[in-house]
């Protein structure tokens, strides 16, 4: 490790912080020692997207990123997103599919990122922005690593998302419905 | 035994079991809150550190610490002089385990890379990683056993030393010979049943070690308390018997020390063994500070526990029709350099298996366990009945294109049913089960009986293939599961457990046993878990035993306390308790002899009075307990009025109840699994389109939390099947320690996952309830490795099925 210390300046969930930090020290470790719990690593080798967090908006993966390059910049992390996240982690929730809950929010930052892409895209281009394909989540999401719901349960509560949050797109035949209520048990097919 | 028989019709009236109720967890988890163990260890603990050996068998000669404790910062180094002599297993099992006692904390003799040498104790992490590379150590490097195969009567012995202890001489442990254990259980006349067979197969199967890979790394803090006992805070699935292992370790009385869960990132099975809490339980217990470790993703692959990498030969005879007249299985499981699970894990690639075709006329499995240089194996999600399953419904499959017929209908012919007898499964008699309804809802799913087994699609080859799966329901006779019950002021109710919630669900579910048999809502029911201090003994969350057991605990501790309301109720009102109705909300008393006259008329007999005498609670229907009568009753209580006065006075007792259970039975689920997968031509890719898995658990506990459950299940089996595979180099070092090296499955390999459910009604579960956490991963591949043969002609033996493989054959 360095042992000269730079001095950073950001905003970190929306209030101003300056410290003074060797300059290879992770993103990570700085939003880990001001108490952003949610952050969390699975991996060290920017495989697992536990880590994401938002850097001047955008979703990065904060152990990939030494402080040196925050300097000047916005970091969010779920801590800061609150009420923005609650419809996602309503969803979520309500599938059963956050199960250990330890990927979670590293999926709800990028999520959430990969909403306002879309918006801004389609803000650019003059156009109602549209909802995902499943396919395109898949791509969009295949960086958050989660190994208890194989990310099925995922799929249904990112379906049950973007149906509430987009209009479904006109001429398309496209399922966005949310997933049938699943069976209550106790209810015999055999 | 404690156990309780509840009736089939039981299941109709059900309110809050099978809801697909909300994890009690999940707002908290979702929002990112401190929960887990990294992020509550106290801020002034040390950082401890290990120093792994890089060699897979060696001596250490010399080893100089005295560079790394100068490190400004490092408090402590300790090597093996440092530590107590007295051996132990980090196996999570119940005493006197089965497992050998061959580890300490260090020892003089590493025996795999990744072993610890060393431990580091800073006041830094910075420190603490320094102080790793400045310990001077010189081994004398010692022939190292990597290949499973080579292991028996190896000139090299990997655990000569004397103060080796093993608990119980069934395991068969003859550790100069390098077996860990062996065995052998046969039924019928093989030799016979194969003569009578028109094809026999003799085929071998080998399965690689796989990582649990669960997202939370292994991790603990400890700390001393105001008594001076160690508290080890832990990412564990057993609570209790890491509190036996670190007294062990330590060689300290279990009652100086206290094992804390506080949420857990994932376990697998992983965290059924011990891993890091001997190493800060003894750091702190050494300096009195308190301290932690946080194992990185390397050293979670590379030094704790996968899955046993096991070499299956089977021996199939049947007749041209199709009847399944023997099987002869033969298992080598690799145990690695520590003994965690070996004679356990094995054991369920046979007994797991065979009873599948219970109508064979003979059958035999023979196993051994041996020690090779490589990291210790431990459990994994099915624990050896993956790899059983992997062979023996592989020889199905293989069986049934050898004999030109449908794998499926080879299956329906002769699968096990309801109500037989399983020689392969202690003798015991099967009271569940709906496999064949499983498999052929499977069947309608996926199309199996339009598509056919192969389809031409150009550039790439289409095809299906099928496997069964079965797995048990707790350790019969030997996991035990205990609750206490308590009614709170303003009446609501608390629940203590010690099982484990490792992101199951658990908590939640159990609280839906506790709200269905208190006839309350679900969020009236608090749980608490686990604290060793605290928390009533349970055995721990493994071996597919919670939802079973301790949701019979939770069922028999309920009957208990509501006996208990309608004693104090009476005692208020002046009535006699069996003329007291509890309905959830109302204590309600009626003329004497009503209640008695409605119940009887209600009541009929428990469908299953079973082979065990010992029961001792054959459970009366709760409907029908709570079921008012037709007449007004004579007096009135609220559950609240009645808490509140418990609560202040009166005659001093809060109610507390408590609830245990045991049983001599191990109910197994059941699962059908249909893989659906293109095979490229040209490159030998490997796509799996569609998924189909239809599972018989008994009574769904929780609509939402069982599919995601058989979801999870099947994306790891899928993994293990295609891309997860343990590798070493001829060292014995470990290539694939990270994420960049161990594919695990991304969103973008898993297909459609389509779950149902054909629940059977197990009558020795809470409501019917078997298990489902451990039976999802076991399908996938034999059913993958089935379609690929459909798709190229090429059946894969060995996991997992690459491209390679597949294309070219092995």
């Amino acid at each position: 490790m360095s042992q000269n210390l730079i001095e950073v300046a950001l905003t970190l969930n929306g209030k101003n912080v300056t410290a003074r930090v060797a300059p290879d020290t992770t993103l990570y470790t700085f939003v880990r020692e001001r108490g952003c719990a949610s952050v969390k690593c699975a991996c060290e080798t920017t495989n697992c997207g536990l880590c994401t967090v938002w850097l001047d908006g955008s979703a990065v993966l904060s152990c990939a990123i030494p402080m040196a390059r925050v300097n000047g910049r916005e970091v969010t992390t779920l801590e800061g997103l609150r009420e923005e996240s609650a419809a996602f982690a309503r969803c979520l929730a309500e599938e059963g599919a956050e199960q250990c809950g330890f990927c979670s929010p590293g999926l709800i930052m990028n999520v959430l990122a990969m909403e306002r892409e879309i918006r801004e895209r389609a803000a650019g281009q003059g156009v109602e922005p549209t909802a995902p394909t499943d396919d395109e989540l898949n791509a969009y999401l295949a960086g958050n690593l989660c190994r208890c719901t194989g990310y099925e349960g995922q799929r249904r509560a990112l379906r049950r998302y973007v149906a509430e949050r987009f209009a479904p797109a006109a001429g398309t035949d496209q399922d966005v419905s949310p997933a049938p209520a699943t069976a209550t048990a106790g209810e015999e097919r055999a | 035994m404690s156990m309780i028989v509840t009736r089939a019709e039981e299941r109709a009236h059900l309110t809050h079991l099978g809801a697909a109720e909300v994890k009690k967890d999940a707002a908290a988890l979702l929002q990112g809150k401190p929960l887990f163990t990294a992020d509550i260890a106290p801020a002034n603990a040390l950082t401890v550190k290990i120093l792994h050996s890089p060699h897979a068998h060696a001596r250490i000669t010399s080893i100089d610490t005295s560079r790394a404790e100068r490190v400004p910062g490092v408090v402590a180094v300790y090597t093996y002089r440092d530590v107590p002599q007295r051996r132990f297993t980090l196996a999570g099992q119940s005493y006197p385990e089965a497992s050998p006692y061959d580890r300490l904390i260090l020892d003089q003799v590493v025996r795999y890379v990744g072993d610890e040498v060393a431990i580091v104790a800073a006041e830094t992490e910075e420190a603490a990683t320094k102080a790793l590379r400045l310990i001077k150590v010189e081994y004398e490097l010692l022939d190292a056993v990597l290949d499973f195969t080579q292991a028996i009567d190896n000139p090299t012995v990997i655990h000569p030393e004397d103060n080796y202890h093993v608990n119980g001489a069934w395991i068969n442990n003859d550790r100069m010979r390098n077996i860990v254990s062996s065995g052998l259980s046969e039924h019928g006349d093989l030799d016979e049943a194969f003569a009578a067979s028109d094809v026999v197969l003799e085929r071998t199967y080998h399965t690689l070690a796989n990582a649990q890979a669960m997202m939370e790394t292994f991790q603990a803090f400890a700390e001393q308390d105001a008594y001076g006992r160690i508290t080890v805070t832990s990412s564990t699935q057993v609570p209790f018997h890491v509190r036996r292992m670190v007294a062990g370790a330590l060689d300290i009385p279990q009652s100086q020390v206290r094992v804390i869960k506080p949420r857990i990132g994932g376990g697998f099975g992983a965290k059924q063994s011990g891993c890091v809490e001997i190493f800060c339980a003894f750091v702190t217990a050494m300096t009195g500070r308190p301290s932690k470790i946080l194992y990185t993703r390397q050293e979670t692959c590379s030094a704790s526990n996968s899955r046993h990498e096991m070499q299956m030969q089977v021996k199939i005879g049947a007749t041209r029709d199709g009847q399944i007249l023997a099987i002869d299985l033969y298992t080598l499981s690799n145990q690695g350099a520590y003994g965690e699970h070996g004679p356990t894990t094995v054991g369920l690639s046979g007994h797991k298996t065979l009873p599948l075709y219970n109508h064979m006329r003979a059958s035999r499995f023979a196993f051994d366990v041996v020690y090779t240089n490589t990291m210790p194996a431990g459990a994994f999600r099915g624990y050896g009945a993956t790899q059983g399953l992997f062979a023996v419904e592989s020889a199905v499959n293989e069986l049934a294109d050898t004999l030109g017929m449908d794998p499926c209908e080879l299956r329906l012919k002769n699968i096990v049913r309801e109500g037989e007898r399983l020689p392969q499964y202690d003798d015991n008699t099967l009271y569940s089960c709906s496999l064949e309804a499983c498999l052929t809802r499977a069947m309608d799913m996926i199309g199996w009986r339009e598509k056919g087994m192969v389809r031409d699609m150009g550039s790439h080859v289409r095809a299906l293939g099928v496997a069964l799966a079965m797995q048990g329901s707790a350790i019969a006779g030997i996991d035990i599961a205990s609750v206490d019950l308590r009614l709170e002021e303003t009446g609501f109710y608390t629940l203590s457990i010690g099982a484990t919630d490792m992101g199951t669900g658990c908590d939640t579910i159990l609280a839906q046993f506790a709200a269905e048999a208190l006839g309350c809502p679900t969020r009236r029911i608090v749980v608490h878990g686990v604290d060793t201090d605290v928390s009533p003994f349970d055995t721990g969350s493994y071996a597919s035993a919670t939802t079973y057991l301790t949701g019979m605990a939770v069922v028999k501790a309920a009957e208990n306390l509501i006996a208990e309301l309608r004693a104090r109720a009476a005692e208020h009102m002046g009535v006699a308790a069996e003329d007291v109705l509890f309905d959830g909300e109302r204590l309600l008393a009626y003329e004497p002899g009503v209640l008695a006259q409605a119940s009887a008329a209600n009541a009929g007999t428990a469908e299953f009075s079973g082979i065990y005498d010992d029961v001792d609670a054959l459970a009366r229907s709760y409907r029908v307990a709570t079921q008012a009568p037709a007449v007004e009753p004579v007096a009135t209580l609220s559950l609240t009025e009645l808490a509140n006065e418990l609560a202040a006075g009166g005659n001093g007792d809060c109610l507390t109840a408590h609830g245990a259970a045991s049983s001599p039975t191990s109910p197994p689920p059941f699962m059908a699994g249909i893989a659906e997968v293109d095979v490229d031509k040209l490159t030998g890719k490997i796509d799996v389109v569609d998924y189909v898995a239809v599972v018989d658990c008994g009574t769904v506990a929780n609509a939402n939390l069982a599919r995601v459950q058989v979801e999870g299940g099947i994306a790891q089996g899928i993994g293990m099947a295609l891309t997860e595979d343990v590798q070493y180099s001829v060292h014995g070092r470990m290539r694939t320690d990270s994420f960049m090296t161990y594919k695990l499955p991304t969103r973008m390999d898993i297909p459609p996952i389509r779950v149902d459910f054909v629940p059977s009604y197990e009558p020795t579960g809470p409501y019917g309830a078997k298990s489902i956490g451990e039976i999802v991963i076991n399908t996938p591949a034999p059913a993958i490795a089935s379609a690929v043969a459909h798709a190229t002609g090429h059946q894969v033996r060995t996991l997992p099925i690459t491209p390679e493989k597949a294309l070219f054959g092995e």
